[in-house]
């Protein structure tokens, strides 16, 4: 089986300063991979890197594609939707104006309109607020906009940075919950970035763990779980 | 990262940063330029010791904008106003009150000093593009207020005034246009050695900080406040001062003598003589000076094209100004020498 | 009374004019975060044209038009050559970048068409407007054209794909880019859009400020003033605030006793410094927070 992201030898930089040393994974179609790690590790920049956000060099190949030398616009058009940090939420349009932007660059009309329809049964909130700026909505529902954002452009790979960032622990397990539906459902392969990794393993099949700009474990993520090491630095137990 | 942070603005630095030490020339030539602006004129025709007059008085002007963004990293497109108030100053004391020549140009300073100063203040809350917008305002008001009929009486609204030229003093045996330029070239020294001593001393470093990171140089507790508009006060007071001298050179003040496109002029000379850097200023000069001339020789209104085309130029191939052409040539003799 | 109602009419048609030029001095702030001093005499050349293609013989409508879709493609040319390439310099840099295109094309106006005064003709007469003395049928078509502008504008930015890529792009190029909306293009879309405003601005004031290459410093200045006023991030605001400028300018004019044509600038100047001190973010802009 051959990897559908496949990242060799990243390694990316801030102006001088390096972040990410060399760094090689792949993952496999269908997946749902956890990419763990500590503050400052290069989990942020590792995503980044994948849409070219960030100067790096390195191979990295989408569906045998490389991906070096691609505007982030249209890696994003190959069918890599990237949740950001922070959301990255047009607060001052509505939530139906952000579910569209989505689908921007997109060209069949028709089953864009289902598709918003079926976010709104994914995420029911959205429903009832589709009219109102999305800046009013609360984080959690914030976080679910992005991710039906990200769904709308009917990616084959959603990358999300954080998405437990700032949110009740009750709202987290709904939204993995729902990312673990779709990653079933729709078949798109989900690469998570996580702090909270109790959870992030709970519902990823594979993980990574980063520390400063390297892999240093890999496997499954049961196996992942229960390896002393992790769960003395981020499980904390 | 929070949702109030989103709507943030990181705004990219107004200026490139300019270490101290590159903002001056070294003495020996200082030295050489200095023997060179004294010997000349004894060489050369009136009308040329005219021009190299004018060419003094508007380094100043540029210096003293220099002073201002490439010192403290604030805008003006406005300077051709603070000028027109320092040559009116001069012009009204020289031919209403019959003042000399001589001292109307603190005179000048002194209330450009003040009215940068209080231009200054609102200028406080205002960074960037929105210094260049209040400053470009300015400058484009300026010729009106200068005609408005309630000062006629001593502006002598739209037909201007007549300077009369002063002669040189102690029965000197000089014509009066040198007289005048080794006056202006005193007083242009004189500023100067003012002006790099004041970059260089804890005002010059307060200056600096704020145009490099305000926001740092406010921890640091420098008051920021107060330098940004001692800044423009400064600035504005030797801008003045050139306005006078240009008021005494050129014999007459109107109101459309000052627009719009003396502020462009100033500004384009600062940055072809190189944000930051003192001695530019007379680069910048010599352009602004010559330039329109030699253009304006060939096609009447060429000038604003070749003006803006070169400008252009400067920004994508020398975005240092003559700074960068001074240190790529410095580099080159040392190559030549050695090899 | 009639006096009254007279001025505030005459206002709200050179407002259109301000709220043309303050749309589009908006339009590229959005997408720039800089001050297109250039854009008066971007309006100017595109005036010229014009008239250019009139002298030719094409009808007014036709040349309207026409100026339209240069100017359009004239904007993006711009943004392309000059100042794609300034987008990660300097604000100084930036600045210089518009005073230099100022410089230029006001030069080459001035070169090709010379700098005496012209005529410029309008299409909807200057006769009273349905027989009544408050307002002139040219007044009547700025106030016309304007308001169907900002009504294709407004649904053209609510209701089309490409302007709702262009609203993302100017408030979050980022997140933009991460729903594949090509950025780049959308400022030099914007660039193209306000040129062609400001185009129309230029041909609608021309029969009153006459054509020459100059015409349009008063009318930029009250653009600024405008947009300024209106909040610089808020397009509708731009618009508002041209109205009430070009309001405010002929009231105090006509009431406020020694001001006359004479301190127009000035009262423009004295208008953008009090709101900036006063009011930064405009009636309708979003506050600026600074990021340390």
């Amino acid at each position: 089986m051959t990897a559908m992201l496949n990242v060799k030898d990243l390694r990316a930089y801030y102006g001088q300063v390096q972040a990410l040393h060399g760094l090689s994974f792949a993952l496999n179609e269908g997946s749902l991979t956890t990419l763990l790690g500590a503050n400052g590790a290069g989990k942020t920049t590792t995503l980044r890197a994948i849409c070219n956000m960030v100067r790096s060099t390195g191979a990295i190949e989408f569906e045998g594609k490389a991906l070096s030398g691609k505007s982030t616009e249209n890696i994003v058009r190959l069918g890599i939707a990237h949740v950001p940090q922070g959301r990255g939420t047009f607060t001052t349009m509505t939530v139906e104006e952000n579910l569209q932007l989505g689908a921007i660059t997109r060209t069949d009309k028709k089953n864009i309109v289902d598709d918003i329809e079926r976010m709104y049964a994914h995420f029911p909130v959205l429903k009832e607020r589709y009219t109102q700026q999305a800046g009013t909505l609360s984080g959690g529902e914030q976080q679910m906009l992005a991710v039906a954002r990200a769904l709308m452009l009917r990616p084959r790979l959603m990358l999300l940075d954080e998405p437990s960032f700032g949110l009740a622990p009750l709202i987290v397990r709904d939204l993995f919950k729902i990312l673990g539906k779709i990653n079933r459902e729709e078949k798109v392969t989900i690469l998570v970035v996580e702090q909270n990794a109790q959870l992030a393993l709970e519902l990823a099949d594979q993980a990574y763990v980063i520390e400063t700009g390297k892999i240093v474990m890999s496997g499954n993520a049961k196996e992942i779980a229960s390896n002393e090491d992790v769960r003395k630095s981020y499980l904390g137990y | 990262m929070s949702a109030a942070t989103e709507d943030a603005v990181t705004e990219a630095p107004a200026v490139e940063a300019v270490p101290k030490r590159a903002m001056t020339l070294g003495l020996g030539t200082s030295l050489a330029v200095l023997a060179a602006l004294v010997i000349a004129p004894l060489f050369v025709k009136n009308f040329i010791i005219f021009q190299m007059t004018m060419l003094l008085i508007y380094a100043l002007a540029v210096l003293a904008l220099n002073i201002l963004t490439g010192g403290s990293g604030q805008f003006s497109l406005g300077q051709s106003a603070f000028y027109a108030v320092g040559a009116y100053t001069s012009a009204i004391l020289m031919e209403h009150v019959g003042m000399n020549y001589a001292l109307t140009l603190p005179i000048a300073g002194i209330i450009c000093f003040a009215f940068g100063f209080v231009f200054g203040q609102p200028a406080l809350r205002l960074s960037g593009v929105y210094l260049a917008l209040a400053t470009f305002a300015l400058a484009v008001a300026m010729p009106q207020l200068l005609k408005l009929g309630f000062f006629e009486h001593w502006t002598g609204g739209v037909q201007g005034l007549v300077v009369t030229k002063p002669d040189a003093p102690f029965g000197l045996k000089m014509s009066q246009d040198m007289w005048l330029y080794y006056f202006t070239l005193a007083i242009s020294i004189g500023i100067y050695v003012a002006s790099v001593n004041l970059l260089r001393s804890r005002s010059g470093r307060a200056f600096m900080a704020i145009r490099d990171n305000e926001i740092a140089a406010s921890a640091m507790g420098v008051n920021v406040a107060l330098y940004k508009t001692l800044a423009f006060g400064v600035s504005a007071g030797i801008t003045g001062i050139a306005g006078g001298l240009g008021a005494i050179a050129v014999q007459f003040v109107a109101p459309d003598g000052y627009t719009i496109t003396l502020a462009i002029s100033l500004f384009l000379g600062m940055v072809v003589g190189g944000v930051g850097w003192l001695p530019g200023s007379i680069v910048g000069s010599a352009f602004i000076i010559f330039v329109p001339n030699i253009a304006e020789s060939i096609s009447k209104g060429l000038s604003g094209a070749v003006f803006g085309v070169l400008l252009f130029i400067v920004i994508f191939l020398v975005p240092h100004g003559a700074r960068q052409v001074a240190i790529v040539a410095q580099q080159l003799i040392g190559k030549l020498r050695k090899g | 009374m009639e006096l009254f109602t007279n001025q505030v009419l005459a206002g709200i048609a050179t407002g259109a004019i301000y709220a043309c030029m303050a749309l589009a001095v908006v339009m590229i702030y959005q997408a720039i975060d800089h001050l297109n001093f250039a854009q008066g005499e971007m309006a100017m050349f595109s005036t010229f044209i014009s008239w250019q293609l009139m002298q030719w013989g094409i009808p007014y409508w036709w040349a309207f038009l026409l100026t339209l879709i240069i100017s359009f493609a004239g904007g993006i040319l711009i943004e392309r050559l000059l100042f794609k390439p300034l987008a990660k310099a300097p604000v100084l840099t930036n600045v210089a970048g518009f005073i230099a295109l100022f410089a230029i094309v006001n030069s080459v106006a001035g070169l090709t068409w010379d700098f005496t005064i012209k005529q410029y003709p309008t299409p909807f007469g200057s006769s009273p407007f349905l027989g009544s003395q408050l307002i002139s049928t040219h007044q009547a078509g700025m106030i016309g054209v304007t308001v169907g502008l900002l009504i294709a504008l407004y649904l053209f930015f609510q209701f089309t794909r490409i302007g709702l890529a262009m609203r993302a792009a100017a408030a979050l190029p980022e997140s933009a880019r991460l729903v594949g909306v090509n950025t780049s293009w959308m400022i030099a879309l914007g660039w193209g859009m306000a040129s062609a405003i400001g185009a129309i601005a230029g041909i609608l004031i021309a029969p009153v400020v006459f054509l020459e290459p100059n015409m349009m410093g008063g009318v930029l200045i009250y653009g600024f003033a405008a947009a300024v006023l209106g909040g610089l991030t808020s397009p509708l605001g731009a618009v508002l605030g041209g109205f009430l400028v070009g309001v405010f300018e002929n009231l105090a004019g006509t009431y406020i006793p020694g001001v006359g044509n004479e301190l127009k600038l000035p009262i423009a100047l004295a208008l953008i410094i009090t709101v900036l001190v006063v009011k930064p973010a405009g009636l309708m802009g979003r506050p600026i927070v600074k990021r340390v």
